[in-house]
């Protein structure tokens, strides 16, 4: 892996959270400034700010991206002990040339009385609808039952948790087998108070959220939560950044049609990793769930990959090396700093050399004059398994010649300038 | 096949200060990764506000590999369609000659590399190195698993191997022949021990009549060893000779060879008298020669050739050893060495671990475990969580493409034909691609529905619809939510239309309203809609009395939103004062109905007009009808 640009995100104060949305062209930032600001993808890869504004009188904990089919919508929490919701206005044509875009507030949540320290529209699926965590330990859900007019927010669920929360987490899957879940984290630090992830599901008769598990294993500040995609099984996974990082399985138990409650989950571990040797902040998922990335206090965001076996196994490390940026927008100096996916470099962070010169000692001997003279193309490819193995070189004899005659055009590589 | 057990690479960052908390977001094919603190800790000025793009894999970005990718996944999808139920005597060539179409894409792709030398060089060098390692362990793999060729045909296979992946020596000999005097060019015995070593035999007769010429008084010592050289048998797999009696002739040409170095026929001849011992196998000469066989594997094919030239496959193993062993000496091996070894050891497992190690891509890993699983070679390794071996690594693979804007297209197919996973990794991948453009969206949209992804398409077709809608194209907007069966928008959708109209008095989109057909019942607005637009197309027609009927039947049937009946009833205007009598006298008093049901609901008086056109156009109705009757 390799830094391939660094963006000088223009912040006056420290950044909280960078949020992508669905698409991975668009960015969303936030910081104790007390601003948002949006950042566009241009077609050479660029990152460009097209927005800024002060969205909040304290500083902007999280900010999020709803799904693209509730058109471009985000949603901020703050310390100033409110929620926004923001919307961009398609603006005159001028802006747009210069490169700006309008956002406007079309509500603020003013329900908490604290700190809103976590805010995560639901799945899609659901509607648009969100939630919001905050200091005095009460889950909010609200949902904008207009999609057009999104300054019409109604108050649906107040659920109290009891702990100081720091963390929330829609369950993603959209199966009909499982009801609307989410799971809350709360940083409460004293351990005597028992689990700190709380997991909540939605009960169709009673048209409530009531309370399917605490995870009474985790007993320690929590920090960080994330469902990861469901992948279409019937169980869930769940990471939890607290002092180590965890992942739990939560398997649904089958339900007695007899009772009314909360479907039973049952709770296993499946990793636990302390490498991080200190708080760990954040979790989450890649698209497909096959990587989780993690961040502590030791200064490292730390990938983790399941084999195809389902062992966890750290892969990949990012750490400041507090050397300065050479320019805002670095690119790898050399194809020796390009190497490949995260577990398949390790000899070449190990070596501090090249994949390719560790991995491949020279064939032959490379000629004087030209390098790469050992590379000539053998003259058949075809074995003679029949014929007397003393061969003569024969140019391109019987080789199914695969010149760049043969190789079809790229799928869309009139795309571009579409 | 063992977890991997290597340390994690650790990747630094510049501009982060070490054991400073970094926060992150994962995007497509990227992470971010900034500095940030604690929440509780107070400002600290500005500082570190820059966010670091870190990207994984640039490899796909390469133009030249794209190719690779490109032409591999049609053989891939190739491959795919070999049926299970044909016997597998006659798929074993299909999939040979599948294998060699993969080898062929990698050797194509690394002439184009040598093509773009010069400048790009430098910046390729390092994928050529990697392709040329992939190839050399694929045409291996492909020898020893998929052709597994039987003793005898083994070791010309072997040396077809050698002879295709150490082509150094006809460079060399060309500019050996090319000299003035090639017999005493100094490569000369170098190219002539090299076609030796590599079982080139007619070569190596045709270089040494080249020194016999110059030296006419060793005429004969020349003439013996190319006698020798000659007769040395190969065994012909396709002909009646078994195996048992090409041995016999072999060790009869042995010990002949064995007895000319005896009684020293060679003595006088340093050169010839090497030959010789090389021909006999000699380990120790051979070992001397290591410049020229520059590899332990390419010194296990020549003691094989001229030591044991009936090698069954399964004692390969011990010879790979004992030559690695020999040749390395006390020297480490390196990833492609224990790669290539564990191939001898036919152990396919450990060499699709050690390739996924040691590459920096799925690419490979990724086509050859697919390849040996149709051959049957894998052991399934079904578990609870995961999916089997090949599975995994086409899944990772796939999804790298998918983080490339145009390699996704190819990546789909990959996830066809993962069983277990594929389609829930294609919904969750596909729904991620950007739509840039209508062409794309419709193109991301095909490919959802010939999979009947249902619930993609509807998203798609949704997140199209509101983009245009935000952007007033309403047209647009309403064929996509049309496609997206999405009723409550169409309905938003078809109120912004008949807005417009208000505002206008013109219809935009004329094309996609006058031909919504059935698709119009998707929703009660989006139907008023189109039979309004109908009314227009009559009315300008001049089908003055079925423009009439419609428009009334539009409101009578409650069709028509009430909040748009005075539109209607404005509309009717015209035709109730045209002088021929359109509205019947029974319209009229519907129409009267109509517009007191209006007045009544929106308190609004000032309908004058209307009620005197009503009024009048009764009258007339009255007359017309009965003067008609009598």
């Amino acid at each position: 892996m390799f830094v391939a640009r660094s963006i000088a995100a223009d912040h006056k104060d420290l950044i909280h959270d960078v949020s992508y949305d669905f698409h991975g062209r668009r960015m969303a930032t936030c910081s104790s400034d007390q601003s948002v600001k949006v950042w566009d993808k241009s077609e050479n890869g660029e990152w460009h700010c097209t927005a800024s504004w002060k969205t909040h009188s304290g500083s902007v904990w999280r900010v999020t991206w709803a799904h693209p089919e509730f058109g471009q919508v985000l949603a901020s929490c703050s310390f100033d002990r409110t929620a926004a919701v923001w919307e961009e206005i398609v603006g005159e044509s001028n802006d747009k040339q210069r490169g700006l875009s309008h956002w406007i507030k079309r509500t603020t949540l003013v329900d908490s009385r604290t700190s809103v320290t976590d805010v995560k529209f639901a799945p899609k699926h659901m509607g648009l609808m969100l939630a919001t965590c905050s200091a005095d330990g009460v889950v909010r859900i609200y949902e904008a039952p207009d999609v057009m007019n999104l300054s019409q927010w109604s108050l649906q669920h107040e659920i109290s948790c009891k702990l100081s929360c720091s963390c929330i987490s829609w369950n993603p899957s959209s199966s009909r087998a499982h009801p609307p879940m989410f799971a809350v984290g709360s940083d409460d630090s004293n351990v005597t108070y028992g689990g700190k992830v709380q997991i909540y599901e939605y009960n169709e008769n009673t048209r409530k959220y009531s309370k399917a598990e605490t995870l009474m294993t985790v007993t320690d500040a929590v920090h960080d939560i994330a469902f990861a995609p469901n992948l279409g099984r019937s169980f869930h996974v769940l990471a939890i950044a607290t002092k180590d990082v965890r992942i739990f399985k939560l398997v649904p138990l089958r339900r007695e049609s007899t009772t009314t409650g909360p479907t039973k989950l049952e709770v296993q571990i499946v990793a636990q990793f302390d490498n991080h040797n200190s708080q760990v902040w954040r979790v989450s998922w890649n698209i497909t769930s096959t990587l989780l990335a993690s961040s502590g206090d030791d200064g490292c965001v730390r990938l983790w990959k399941a084999n195809y076996m389902d062992n966890w196994k750290c892969t990949g490390i990012l750490k400041g090396d507090g050397s300065p940026l050479t320019g805002s927008s670095g690119q790898p100096s050399a194809m020796s700093t390009v190497v490949g996916s995260s577990i398949q470099t390790s000899q070449n962070a190990l070596n501090g050399m090249s994949a390719g010169r560790y991995f491949f000692p020279p064939l032959d001997p490379p000629r004087a004059g030209t390098r790469c003279g050992h590379l000539l193309p053998p003259p058949s490819l075809i074995e003679h398994c029949d014929a007397e193995p003393v061969t003569q070189p024969q140019q391109h004899a019987l080789l199914p010649r695969h010149n760049s005659r043969v190789l079809l055009s790229l799928p869309e590589a009139e795309e571009q300038s579409f | 096949m063992e977890e991997v057990d290597v340390e994690p690479v650790v990747t630094n960052i510049s501009g982060i200060r070490p054991g400073k908390r970094m926060g992150f977001a994962w995007g497509p094919g990227d992470i971010l990764v900034y500095e940030t603190q604690n929440k509780a800790s107070g400002p600290t000025g500005s500082g570190c506000a820059f966010i670091h793009v870190v990207r994984k894999d640039e490899d796909i970005y390469s133009p030249i590999l794209r190719k690779l990718f490109n032409e591999s996944h049609h053989i891939f999808v190739g491959l795919q369609t070999i049926k299970d139920d044909l016997p597998s005597k006659s798929k074993k060539p299909q999939f040979v000659s599948i294998s060699r179409n993969y080898r062929s894409v990698i050797r194509a792709c690394m002439e184009e590399l040598q093509q773009a030398a010069g400048e790009l060089l430098t910046k390729y060098i390092h994928h050529v190195s990697i392709l040329l390692a992939i190839e050399l362990i694929w045409n291996l793999c492909e020898v020893l698993f998929i052709d597994a060729a039987p003793a005898g045909s083994l070791l010309l296979h072997l040396l077809d191997w050698v002879r295709l992946h150490k082509s150094d020596v006809d460079e060399k000999a060309k500019g050996v022949l090319q000299s003035d005097s090639p017999a005493e060019h100094r490569d000369y015995w170098d190219v002539v021990l090299s076609y030796v070593l590599q079982g080139r035999l007619e070569d190596t007769r045709k270089m040494l009549m080249k020194q016999a010429m110059l030296q006419p008084a060793a005429k004969s010592m020349y003439k013996l060893m190319d006698s020798l050289l000659s007769k040395m048998p190969f065994y012909n797999p396709g002909g009646t000779q078994t195996l048992t009696e090409f041995d016999v002739k072999w060790r009869n040409w042995h010990e002949e060879v064995d007895r000319y170095l005896k009684d020293n026929s060679f003595a006088s001849n340093q050169h010839l008298e090497v030959i010789c011992k090389i021909l006999l196998g000699d380990e120790d000469v051979l070992l001397e020669h290591k410049e020229l066989l520059s590899t332990w594997y390419y010194f296990l094919i020549t003691r094989l050739l001229y030591c044991h030239p009936t090698v069954k496959p399964t004692e390969l193993h011990y010879y790979a050893q004992s030559s690695m062993m020999m040749f390395l000496d006390s020297g480490v091996p390196e990833p492609l060495d224990s790669i290539l070894l564990a191939a001898f050891e036919f152990d396919i497992h450990q060499v699709i671990k050690d390739c996924s190690i040691a590459l920096n891509n799925w690419w490979f890993v990724a086509h050859l475990t697919d390849l040996l699983d149709h051959c049957k070679l894998l052991q399934s390794h079904n578990l609870h969580f995961g999916s089997n071996l090949r599975e995994f690594l086409l899944l990772e693979y796939a999804s790298g493409l998918f983080t490339h804007h145009s390699l996704w297209q190819c990546a789909v197919d990959y996830f066809d034909h993962c069983p277990e996973f594929g389609r829930v990794y294609l919904e969750l991948q596909i729904e991620r691609v950007p739509l840039d453009t209508e062409r794309k969206a419709l193109k991301v949209l095909r490919i959802c529905e010939e999979r009947q992804m249902s619930e993609q398409v509807r998203s798609i077709c949704k997140i199209m619809a509101m983009r245009a809608v935000r952007n007033n194209r309403l047209g647009s907007a309403l064929s996509w939510s049309i496609r997206a069966k999405d009723a409550a928008f169409a309905t938003l959708i078809s109120e912004r239309f008949l807005q417009d109209y208000c505002a206008k008095g013109t219809f935009s989109d004329l094309d996609l309203i006058d031909n919504l057909g059935s698709t119009m019942l998707l929703s009660d607005r989006l139907t008023f809609l189109g039979k309004y637009r109908e009314f227009h197309k009559l009315y300008g027609e001049k089908c003055f009395s079925d423009a009439a009927k419609l428009l009334l039947s539009l409101m009578t049937a409650k069709i028509a939103p009430q909040s748009f009946w005075m539109t209607l009833l404005t509309d009717a205007l015209p035709l109730l004062e045209q002088k021929e009598v359109i509205f019947s006298a029974e319209q009229t008093y519907e129409l009267m109905y109509c517009l007191e049901d209006w007045t009544f609901l929106f308190h609004s008086f000032n309908t004058n007009q209307t009620q005197l056109a009503l009024a009048r156009n009764l009258a007339s109705a009255i007359v017309k009808e009965g003067t008609m009757q009598t």
